[in-house]
């Protein structure tokens, strides 16, 4: 990653994204159609939808015959933490136009999203349009090729799993993460690792109790405000 | 499976839910500024979230007990935050961790 905020460089940028949206994609292709839709219901979930685990909630609450405002409900507290997610990126783009602001906002993922807050500590704090939603449109079609792709070789593909190809995402926060914590000059190394382990016991005991659609945003709330806390008390 | 009609019905409105939370944000801070308070707390966000969502696929959720570990995604991290430090290069970071939990998986 570099300073540079052109086209290229954003489709550079977003390529190690790519690997991650063509595991989850296909497994949710191959989800969804087992699960009972079609090749084209399929791809319009990634299209209209796009949201990634919610995705795979929503086929299965549909599968499980539940009211649609439940369904809905579910799928808007999972992405719930796009709210925080666009708030912070936001502000970077406040000197593009509104529509180029919706644009981008609308094909926010957490990948772009992580890849931009990476980006920010090698661009002096700029962002601009045209490398995020370049980032972001990659992130997009390669999301609902693969998810397409996915349905259609639905009934070969028994185990998406075997390939460790669902570890690519992971892989890629942690990657994100730790450039973040070296990148990132206005928390201090320290204090950012230890809002990290803090983050760990809050995702152990979370799982305990709060139900997987609520845990990330659940989690969020909680690890920025102790983060804020010790940061004022020890920093 | 319920109707097409109603699939189709609930993926639009699903996709309106979520299209509101990413682009609601950036309509009214185009508008307004945060306070410093809040800018405080979303400087944390990044590394919140993002290890919120690697730390979640280490475990697997059983509600009123405690979470079991999933072996395979752990064993595979370590390697992983390895080539990260030794690299700090993402795609280098993402091959290894693939690489890795296909090793893990072939060998348990």
């Amino acid at each position: 990653m570099d300073d540079k905020l052109d086209v290229s460089s954003g489709m550079r940028d977003a390529l190690p994204t790519v690997f991650g949206y063509i595991g989850i994609g296909l497994a949710f292709g191959i989800v969804a159609k087992a699960a009972g839709l079609n090749v084209l219901l399929v791809a319009l979930v990634s299209i209209i939808t796009y949201a990634g685990s919610a995705q795979f909630i929503l086929v299965s609450m549909l599968a499980s015959g539940n009211a649609m405002l439940g369904i809905v409900l579910a799928v808007f507290l999972v992405n719930s933490r796009m709210i925080l997610m666009s708030m912070t990126v936001a502000p970077f783009l406040k000197q593009e136009s509104m529509l180029k602001n919706i644009l981008v906002g609308s094909l926010l993922t957490d990948e772009s999203f992580a890849l931009s807050m990476s980006k920010v500590n090698y661009t002096n704090k700029i962002l601009n349009f045209s490398w995020l939603n370049t980032a972001n449109i990659v992130s997009y079609c390669t999301w609902v090729l693969s998810s397409i792709l996915g349905a259609l070789l639905g009934g070969f593909i028994t185990n998406p799993d075997k390939l460790g190809l669902n570890f690519a995402l992971v892989a890629m926060f942690i990657g994100l993460l730790y450039l973040q914590m070296i990148g990132d000059k206005e928390l201090p190394f320290k204090l950012q690792l230890i809002v990290v382990l803090i983050v760990l016991g809050l995702v152990y005991l979370g799982l305990i109790f709060i139900p997987s659609n609520l845990l990330i945003i659940a989690v969020t709330i909680v690890g920025c405000s102790l983060g804020m806390v010790i940061k004022h008390a020890f920093f | 499976m319920p109707s097409f009609n109603f699939i189709v019905t609930t993926i639009i409105a699903s996709g309106v839910v979520t299209f509101l939370s990413r682009v609601l944000p950036f309509i009214l801070l185009k508008k307004f500024k945060l306070s410093n308070k809040v800018v405080e707390f979303l400087s944390f966000v990044p590394i919140v979230i993002m290890s919120a969502l690697w730390f979640e696929n280490l475990f697997h959720q059983r509600l009123g007990q405690l979470p079991l570990i999933d072996y395979n995604n752990l064993l595979a991290t370590f390697p992983t935050i390895v080539s990260a430090i030794l690299t700090r290069s993402l795609l280098v970071v993402v091959i290894v961790g693939v690489i890795s939990l296909a090793i893990v998986q072939i060998i348990f």
